[in-house]
């Protein structure tokens, strides 16, 4: 059985891109080794059956002030969707923190943002930080994101540097990787909102990159597509995933549970939570409830 | 001191706890929090309670490994800890009496090391472990240091609230001891139904002062159920339990379509007992 399927997926290869048929083979059990090999290096270990897919980086936008578990999982949830396509490999994932320059209310210095991704990102074998957006002086539309970490895809491997060097996203030698956006619903609808976007911006990100969309119960994501003729004419470039489980870890619920002194442990990697406690990042010491706030504290040291 | 004014809580939470996720963890959080801000009590300590394997419910993996995961995952928590007591048990153990179980187990440790205090504990004082009296009851206790004992108080979903209503899932009377004697604090979702489903049982209106209802703002919706549905689908559970539990649970292989189908078809330890109470009723 296995073996027609492979000779299948080899004729299938041989018409897509030759190129495939001379990466030496290493076999491993499909399911186990899909995770495991993405895990350690991109493209260095492909099992058979990712050795056909298009390499895939998916790249989250955002304030992350802070970063929650709910922002992991988007992650999660869409390299589960995008795997089970047959289509795709998802070789790495990128966070970008917006800059300070954002001006949203109530944010935090972009060095304390990017620092806690950092953390959060400790554990993950795939997913990793990077600072340049949240490093340029002015405001980056998301379109002109896309297209660095783009560009920076497009460049050998052995110009790459920095100390994120170890884990960071190789390409796949056989084909350049594309690169997707990733996100909740919620951005897919700030599409609609007047004067926002620019919608040769929305084009060029469904046209040239691509849109992975993580939902949740009580969201219209195919609504939002067809309301809009651009969204709809480059329907196959969104891939819109069901996260099964409702876990909506809102940041600003986070900053508000900080400033009251409440607990957030669970619904942010403990690392992050050490690192708030000690810059006091989020507090509210002078505000109405500033004394409640010390009580607590008092009390879990 | 005004802490020592306030009444100890303990929070107890039973279940199945297969596996333990970051939802459990959270009511936990979610309830201190709550509690603490009454003024009125103070939360010294956190239990988690497996059930044991004689609960027989459908997908239920032995109580070795539910244990060590709720270990794993409390690893991390300065106040939250695993009891393997009713996990040990050989039959089911009702929750009510559980509850007796750790209220007791406080009560004969408080007459073990009174004061509580660690500085005013006597230099050469010897702790009589042996002594463990568990009739020893002194919510009004007679010396006037004395600390009161801590309140044991179930800790539950809303879940849990709603299932009293199932029928011949739990005794009445076991009903009215939990709310009457020791007390459920009961995290909530904002809109749920639990004010009312209070107001419609006769025995829970009448212990409504006892009942402490926690909203939970955020939608956390990390059943054990899904998270074993996500594993038998090969699909990811990071960030849903901590990183210590699913890594237990991929070196074990814990959960699969087998393990899955543990228990099926055997009846639930409780309802067991209503089958067993009616054929007697009819054979006698």
């Amino acid at each position: 059985m296995q073996w027609c399927f492979m000779l299948i997926s080899r004729i299938l290869l041989l018409r897509r891109n030759e190129i495939f048929l001379f990466v030496t083979e290493v076999r491993k059990p499909c399911l186990k080794g899909l995770r495991s090999s993405v895990a350690t290096a991109a493209g260095v270990d492909v099992p058979d059956k990712m050795k056909s897919r298009i390499p895939v980086v998916l790249l989250a936008c955002g304030s992350f002030n802070p970063i929650t578990n709910m922002h992991l999982r988007l992650f999660e949830v869409a390299r589960d969707h995008l795997h089970q396509t047959g289509m795709y490999q998802v070789i790495g994932g990128i966070i970008s923190p917006v800059s300070d320059n954002y001006r949203k209310k109530d944010l935090a210095p972009a060095h304390h943002r990017v620092a806690m991704v950092r953390l959060a990102l400790q554990t993950s074998d795939w997913i990793r930080a990077d600072p340049w957006e949240s490093e340029q002086a002015q405001w980056m539309e998301t379109v002109k994101v896309l297209r660095h970490h783009h560009k920076e895809l497009l460049r050998p491997l052995s110009q790459e540097e920095g100390p994120d060097q170890g884990r960071a996203v190789s390409p796949v030698p056989a084909a350049v990787p594309e690169l997707k956006l990733l996100c909740g619903a919620d951005v897919l609808k700030t599409f609609q909102t007047p004067d926002l976007w620019k919608d040769e911006h929305i084009q060029e990100i469904v046209e040239k990159f691509g849109l992975v969309c993580v939902s949740r119960a009580g969201h219209d994501p195919q609504g939002c597509i067809s309301g809009s003729p651009i969204l709809q004419r480059y329907q196959h470039n969104i891939h819109l995933v069901r996260e099964p489980v409702r876990n909506e870890i809102s940041a600003t619920y986070v900053r508000r549970a900080l400033g009251q002194g409440q607990s957030v442990k669970y619904l942010l990697p403990d690392a992050v939570i050490s690192y708030i406690k000690h810059h006091n990042l989020y507090s509210r010491d002078d505000s109405w409830n500033g004394s409640s706030t010390r009580t607590n504290e008092g009390e879990t040291s | 001191m005004e802490n020592s004014e306030k009444t100890e809580v303990v929070l107890l939470a039973c279940g199945s706890f297969n596996p333990v996720t970051n939802m459990h963890l959270r009511l936990f959080e979610l309830a201190r929090d709550y509690v603490n801000r009454t003024g009125k009590y103070k939360v010294i300590k956190g239990i988690i309670s497996p059930v044991g394997d004689a609960y027989k419910k459908k997908g239920l993996i032995s109580a070795h490994h539910r244990v060590v995961m709720a270990q794993l995952a409390t690893k991390n928590s300065s106040w939250v800890e695993v009891d393997t007591w009713e996990s040990l048990q050989k039959e089911w153990m009702e929750t009510a009496k559980v509850l007796r179980h750790h209220q007791e187990k406080l009560e004969a440790s408080s007459c073990d090391h009174q004061p509580d205090s660690p500085v005013l504990e006597m230099p050469g004082r010897k702790r009589k472990w042996a002594e463990h009296r568990s009739e020893f009851s002194q919510e009004r206790s007679p010396e006037p240091k004395r600390k009161a004992v801590p309140k044991v108080k179930l800790l539950c979903g809303a879940d849990l609230l709603e299932s009293f209503g199932v029928p011949n899932l739990w005794k009445s009377e076991d009903i009215a001891k939990i709310v009457g004697d020791y007390g459920l604090i009961c995290i909530t979702r904002a809109g749920s139904d639990a004010q009312k489903f209070i107001y419609e049982s006769d025995v829970l209106w009448q212990h409504q002062a006892n009942i402490h209802l926690v909203n939970e703002w955020i939608t956390n919706d990390i059943s054990s159920t899904k998270i074993r549905r996500a594993l038998r689908r090969g699909q990811s559970i990071r960030y849903l339990v901590p990183d210590l539990v699913q890594e237990y649970i991929e070196k074990h292989n814990l959960y699969s379509s087998e393990s899955e189908e543990r228990n099926v078809g055997v009846i639930l330890a409780p309802l067991q007992r209503y089958v067993v109470d009616t054929n007697s009723n009819t054979t006698a």
